[in-house]
């Protein structure tokens, strides 16, 4: 592999013949390079070979969410050429393409929108003025299409294959042209997907079925005991397996938890099961042996009476007296859950001389090739340039893969052996060692004036710290932003609003989980708006919405949504329905939910509705599909049950007690996109925070129970 | 020495008899479309065909294979063209894709048993295959539409 300069715009004579790169950044199996010229500033790339071949590089790392369609889909657009002349590969980490290598934040296509599209345009524009100056003709008769470049008048073609030594002489325009939407041939239409059919015969290759000569296998004891860490091993019955070849220490760094184990180096991935069953282990449990989730929770609810830190203060809350009678007041509960990609995490780790070359599946290759402070390099104390990333389709992330801990740990094992060596987590070592969602727990309180108008409102989160837990940014005097993730940025307008948050110590790992806090926060908020509602003596909706008169994209969402949910259709008795919205970093959706009380106690969940607003959509049937499945997540860490530790364990082991929603349990999902223009949001997170409190919404109103804990039970 | 049947090639693997199959047929034979997932049979990301039946390599012991017909999903079809890949890719079915050799696999037998099933035929059946992604409202869509490809085309049901 080669790698070529920066800023670069170059011609390539080696096996792969004259080819032509267009933006920045580029990288590629090609021979060496010649000719670099200044081109404007751009960050993803394109690659044009003379016989006509088309390459685009996917930077953002596919991991489920519909990237390896997206983001080829703006350069393409603005390119004039189709998917299906393209071939798409994923970026490696290389440090030509910058630091944004990275899924997380719903962030890829909402940050990338304009300016793919703009490596897209510059490249088209000077293969336009390429065929022009061959020709002879003015730039502005010629035009792109279907990856040529036509006269108009005189329907003279020239395809952008053999416009490449030409165009490589002609400098990229800075500011170049961008379609007007309407013209848009790829972008706003459902299409297939690229990597579909591989994902329907085996062939897609995820990290965990990479392959490297020489290559061991290998499956690390951990401490039990959540924090505890290792004394010493045995590991001579562990030898007599056949096929285990070492045993060693390791260790495993997440933010400020720093994890010790035992891995067992075998032939194969089944021989380093079983020699692993045989080690003898001694653990320093340090006290957390007697760690118990039930008494760490009672705890936080005895924190309610500390103010905390003040996160926002809008309007004179203090200033305000309300009847007593006005006021309404709740505390909300939501637990820890952990993030189960289906793909377990895994990593190959070779180590020569001060050279480290890593495959895995990863959300975060920018990270794990970087030279930032928070990046692989520091925890590894290797050079980021000896730093060597081979990344593979994701097979899920939902944040578990935005860490390093699992490459870390790949790394350490790898130092003490001579040959790559491939790690692979059981689903029991990602139930029981986290990194987790940390709980939240929240007061709430909303105040009426006398004329019956929602005046005051306050909301106070407890809970650990995750810039604490992750090392990153933290600071005990300042709140933790993280975990008040969009209590106050909601576009309701109440005159009076103070957040607070006030910090938990914890000991256990937490991380972000796919739409972080605010899978928790706006299940407490979202919930005790409808008790406002219910204590106005208004309909939900109506209550919303009358909080809402200046125009918002919220208000746009909520509008929407009663007018596709049927919000005003009546319901028979024991149905009910409830809806929430949510508006966060990552974008924003509402939701209805519509719910039947059963004869025999269970809640069955009829239908729901989303209403998922973007700004901008590439590809609709993708977004459709992300939504549903941000729902079917939501719906188990709303009704499934938690991960508490006892004895300072997990409790729960594998998918037979840490229960994941099935197919049986989907309920009908109905999503509608608005793409109105304004800003573009995102898509993987938002469907996600709206579901748990539209859904006890509902049974609250087919009911009269209010739930204020999660999970509960769809049992009344 | 064990001898395995696989997508009609023959192996013969000098590996432990207790060995489970999903571990031969990825690190030993180095198939690597049947995936782990639990190792307890509880998400059948590992489903495979062994004589027609759907099981779980997972929890199969390599030695209950011997001389055994198994199928992988690389073996489903020559073209990517069985009606269930059809309908996958039509109905785009897949997000991060980790979960569907299985979802295919079992629903691949589904078919086979009950050429035309409803709703109910189809969680039932399906209930044995975890998807975190929750393609769940997909693949319901595209067994359907699977259903009707392979009604259209006339074929005997696979």
């Amino acid at each position: 592999m080669t790698t070529i300069t920066r800023r670069s715009f170059l011609k390539n004579a080696g096996g792969a013949g004259v080819a032509l790169w267009l933006g920045l950044y580029v990288h590629g199996e090609v021979g060496k390079t010649t000719s670099p010229v200044t081109a404007a500033h751009f960050t993803p790339w394109i690659l044009i070979e003379s016989g006509g071949k088309i390459t685009i590089y996917n930077t953002k790392p596919e991991i489920g969410q519909g990237t390896f369609q997206a983001i080829p889909a703006l350069i393409a657009e603005e390119l004039e050429v189709s998917l299906d002349q393209v071939t798409i590969l994923n970026s490696n980490g290389e440090k030509e393409l910058g630091t944004a290598q990275r899924a997380g934040g719903s962030a890829s296509v909402r940050t990338s929108f304009s300016d793919l599209r703009k490596v897209g345009a510059s490249a088209k524009e000077v293969l336009i003025q390429a065929a022009a100056s061959t020709w002879g003709v003015d730039a502005a008769t010629c035009y792109a299409e279907n990856a040529t470049v036509y006269h108009r008048a005189s329907g003279k073609s020239i395809a952008y294959g053999d416009l490449v030594e030409t165009a490589a002489k002609i400098e990229l325009p800075k500011t170049p042209v961008l379609k007007d939407g309407k013209d848009f041939k790829i972008i706003g239409k459902s299409m297939r997907r690229p990597d579909v059919p591989l994902k329907t015969n085996g062939s897609a290759v995820f990290g965990i079925d990479v392959k490297v000569d020489g290559m061991r296998y290998a499956s690390v004891e951990r401490c039990p005991v959540i924090g505890g860490t290792l004394k010493q091993f045995d590991a001579s019955a562990a030898l007599k397996i056949k096929g285990v070849v070492t045993v060693v220490p390791v260790e495993r760094v997440y933010g400020i938890h720093r994890n010790t184990g035992v891995a067992v180096i075998a032939d194969n991935y089944w021989a380093a099961l079983q020699g692993r069953k045989k080690l003898r282990v001694e653990w320093d449990t340090k006290g957390f042996e007697h760690f118990q989730s039930d008494e760490y929770e009672a705890g936080l609810r005895l924190m309610v009476s500390q103010e905390g830190l003040t996160d926002k203060n809008k309007g004179d809350i203090d200033a305000l007296t309300i009847a007593p009678e006005n006021l309404v007041e709740a505390f909300y509960e939501t637990p820890m859950v952990a993030h189960h990609p289906m793909e377990p995490l895994n990593c190959i780790a070779q180590v020569k001389d001060d050279q480290v070359e890593l495959w895995t599946s990863t959300q975060v290759p920018s990270n794990v090739t970087g030279s930032g402070p928070n990046d692989l390099h520091k925890l590894i104390g290797v050079a980021p340039e000896n730093i060597k990333l081979h990344a593979t389709f994701v097979g899920g992330g939902f944040g578990r893969r935005l860490y390093l801990d699992f490459i870390v740990e790949a790394v350490n094992i790898a130092k003490q052996v001579n040959y790559p060596v491939k790690v692979i987590w059981t689903r029991e070592d990602t139930t029981e060692q986290g990194p987790f969602r940390p709980m939240t727990f929240s007061q709430l309180q909303g105040g009426f004036s006398a004329e019956g108008k929602l005046v005051t409102f306050r909301h106070k989160v407890i809970s650990p710290s995750y810039a604490e837990s992750v090392g990153r940014n933290f600071d005990p005097n300042k709140v933790d932003g993280t975990m008040v993730e969009g209590i106050a940025e909601q576009a309701y307008e109440i005159p009076n609003i103070r957040t607070a948050y006030v910090r938990a110590g914890y000991h256990v790992p937490v991380a972000a989980w796919r739409s972080v806090t605010s899978s928790t926060v706006a299940f407490a908020q979202e919930c005790f708006l409808d008790e406002l509602a219910w204590k106005a003596g208004m309909d939900p909706m109506s209550f919303r919405l009358s909080l809402l008169s200046a125009p918002s994209d919220t208000k746009r969402v909520l509008l929407t949504l009663k007018e596709v949910s049927g919000w005003d259709r009546p319901l028979p008795k024991g149905s009910g329905r409830g809806v929430a919205t949510w508006e966060f970093f990552a974008g924003l959706c509402g939701q209805t939910v519509e719910v039947t009380h059963l004869s025999d106690g269970r809640i069955r969940i009829d239908k729901v509705v989303a209403v998922i607003d973007l700004g901008e959509v590439v590809n609709p049937d993708n977004v459709r599909n992300q939504t549903e499945g941000a729902i079917i997540m939501a719906l188990g860490a709303a009704v499934k049950p938690d991960i508490r530790l006892k004895h300072g364990k997990v409790t729960h082991h594998n998918f037979y007690d840490n229960l994941l929603p099935r197919i049986s349990e989907t309920p009908l999902i109905d999503v509608h996109i608005l793409a109105e223009g304004g800003k573009v949001k995102g898509v993987g997170e938002p469907g996600l925070p709206p579901f748990a409190p539209a859904l006890a919404n509902a049974i609250f109103a087919a009911t009269g129970k209010r739930n204020r804990k999660m999970p509960f039970d769809l049992h009344v | 020495m064990i001898r395995l049947t696989v997508n009609q090639k023959t192996h013969k693997v000098d590996v432990d008899p207790d060995m489970p199959l999903l571990w031969v047929i990825r690190d030993i034979i180095g198939l690597t479309g049947t995936k782990y997932g639990c190792g307890v049979a509880q998400c059948g990301a590992c489903v495979v065909h062994l004589n027609g039946e759907a099981v779980r390599s997972c929890v199969t012991k390599v030695s209950r294979a011997a001389n055994q017909k198994i199928v992988t999903i690389e073996g489903l079809s020559l073209h990517n063209d069985h009606p269930l890949q059809q309908a996958w890719a039509e109905i785009d079915v897949p997000q991060c894709g980790y979960c569907q050799s299985g979802q295919l696999m079992s629903a691949a037998v589904l078919l086979k048993e009950n050429p035309q099933p409803d709703d109910a035929a189809i969680d039932a059946a399906m209930s044995g295959n975890l998807c975190r992604c929750g393609t769940y409202p997909r693949i319901r869509k595209a067994i359907h539409r699977a259903a009707e490809l392979q009604q259209e085309a006339g074929k005997k049901p696979f």
